[in-house]
């Protein structure tokens, strides 16, 4: 609910007035579409740039929307659906320039795997769940990640995926069984000695923008 | 610190691990509390890079104006005004106002050398509604509260009932002064008119004081006030036209003394035959010829 309602506040922000209303609207899903970024490319360099070309995708679109068509926007499908396309043609170019893609895991899929980089900052349980999802096929880790990660209903993880609602809960349920499958199979490695200094709970500075 | 390998689990490890991180050796959690804590926030800056790249940078500007409160630094941007603040808050120092406004809004706060058109006869005035306010960040529910709340006329009050009922939110008396008490841009929206629902002035965000000020600076009889709170009474009439009104109404505050008549509730008033006032809607006027 309360979700719903920061929404149709952005949304009549942006249907008001497009270029006063973006930053509001940027703020509001930088998290989801960042979170999806990361997930799925695997680095916070290559998440950073998919996440800030989405909403620049995003506003070309809007410039082109009506005030109405604006107002009913489901926000967090649309902006997810930009950045799953975008991924998925970075991915197409890399694979056809093989030199760009560190090591290719099977004949025709590019490395998708998280990089080092999006594992430096996690949790030690956090960075092995995030090895483990980098074992799954696309079509389970993206509604595993809409999902579970995001937050998404199965009904927004359709529309932004583009398939029916059974087959996105399927496809999510299955994910997450084969994680447990995969779980079960590795155990998690010994934590490298460096990440074990403890970082301080509460940092004194640098308070995370939302 | 490595691990030691005498602590090594001899046995065939559990299923689960603690949330807290795997010991080596250890199976890795999976679920969904596991997943949703791989959720994180946008960097740092991510929406300022966002709004760069799309050379939309908003920037806020704001003046230092006089007013019946003191001075006051009033921010604003090309959506309307977005801030007020008493300039005593911040000792006087419009560069701590920049920083705490920029802090808060993230967007860059620098001093403009005009203030925006009739803001100047607005604190004149006590009549507000003309001005643009920006309230990007507010919830409908808070905006609708601050929109009615603009429409009380200088020198009379509301309580926070009142306004909740206004905005069809009857039940909503409590937060409709949460509301107010976010309000952004206070003395400009007054916040400061609407009072507690037995008529006593009650609280203000910038201080009690301050609400005092503001409304005796507008001509509103505080004491009087005060002293029919304090003998329970709600609502006056007068016994020549046979309308009642909320004690502060300009029409109330026209009646002769030998014609004042005192009600506790507005049942009372109608069933003595009176009528509600028009200005002042103290229920729910029925008839809106």
């Amino acid at each position: 609910m309360v979700a719903l309602r920061i929404d149709t506040t952005v949304l009549d922000g942006l249907a008001d007035d497009l270029d006063a209303g973006f930053a509001a609207f940027v703020r509001a899903h930088s998290g989801s579409v960042y979170s999806t970024a990361l997930r799925l490319s695997g680095s916070r360099a290559e998440a950073d740039d998919l996440a800030q070309e989405t909403f620049v995708r995003a506003y070309g679109a809007l410039r082109r929307f009506d005030a109405e068509r604006v107002r009913a926007l489901e926000s967090r499908p649309w902006l997810l659906t930009i950045t799953l396309n975008l991924w998925r043609n970075r991915l197409r170019h890399a694979a056809r320039r093989p030199r760009e893609v560190r090591a290719a895991r099977g004949a025709d899929a590019p490395d998708t795997r998280p990089g080092p980089e999006a594992a430096a900052e996690e949790s030690e349980s956090s960075r092995a769940l995030v090895a483990l999802l980098g074992q799954l096929s696309e079509h389970q880790r993206v509604p595993v990640v809409l999902r579970h990660v995001v937050g998404l209903s199965y009904v927004e993880i359709a529309s932004t995926v583009g398939c029916p609602v059974g087959t996105a809960k399927a496809n999510v349920a299955r994910g997450v069984e084969r994680l447990r499958a995969l779980a079960r199979d590795t155990p998690a490695p010994a934590p490298p000695s460096w990440s074990r200094t403890r970082r301080p709970r509460h940092p004194v500075h640098g308070k995370e923008t939302p | 610190m490595t691990a030691n390998p005498s602590r090594r689990p001899t046995t065939a490890p559990g299923p689960r691990t603690r949330p807290t991180g795997p010991r080596p050796g250890a199976y890795v959690a999976v679920g969904p509390a596991a997943l949703r804590a791989l959720r994180v926030e946008a960097p740092a800056g991510f929406a300022d890079a966002v709004m760069d790249r799309l050379g939309l940078h908003v920037t806020d500007r704001f003046v230092t104006v006089k007013s019946p409160a003191g001075d006051l630094f009033v921010a604003f941007n090309d959506s309307g005004i977005s801030a007020v603040m008493p300039a005593a808050l911040f000792g006087d120092d419009p560069g701590r106002f920049a920083a705490e406004h920029q802090a808060e809004t993230g967007r860059p706060t620098v001093a403009a050398t005009r203030a925006p058109a009739g803001l100047a006869a607005a604190l004149r005035s006590g009549r507000a509604t003309g001005l643009r306010y920006d309230l990007s960040g507010l919830t409908p529910f808070e905006r609708a509260v601050l929109a009615k709340t603009l429409e009380i006329p200088s020198g009379e009050v509301r309580p926070y009932g009142w306004v909740a009922r206004e905005i069809g939110r009857p039940r909503a008396v409590r937060a409709v002064g949460s509301a107010l008490g976010r309000n952004p841009v206070p003395v400009l929206i007054p916040c400061h008119r609407v009072v507690r629902s037995d008529g006593h002035i009650g609280n203000y965000g910038l201080g009690v004081p301050m609400k005092r000020t503001l409304l005796d600076a507008e001509g509103v009889d505080i004491d009087r006030l005060e002293r029919l709170a304090g003998a329970g009474v709600r609502f006056v009439g007068s016994d020549t036209t046979g309308v009642f009104c909320v004690p502060s109404c300009v029409r109330a505050t026209r009646i002769g003394p030998a014609h004042e008549v005192h009600f506790r509730t507005a049942a009372a008033a109608e069933a003595a035959g009176y009528r509600a006032c028009r200005h002042c809607a103290p229920v729910p006027v029925r008839d809106a010829s």
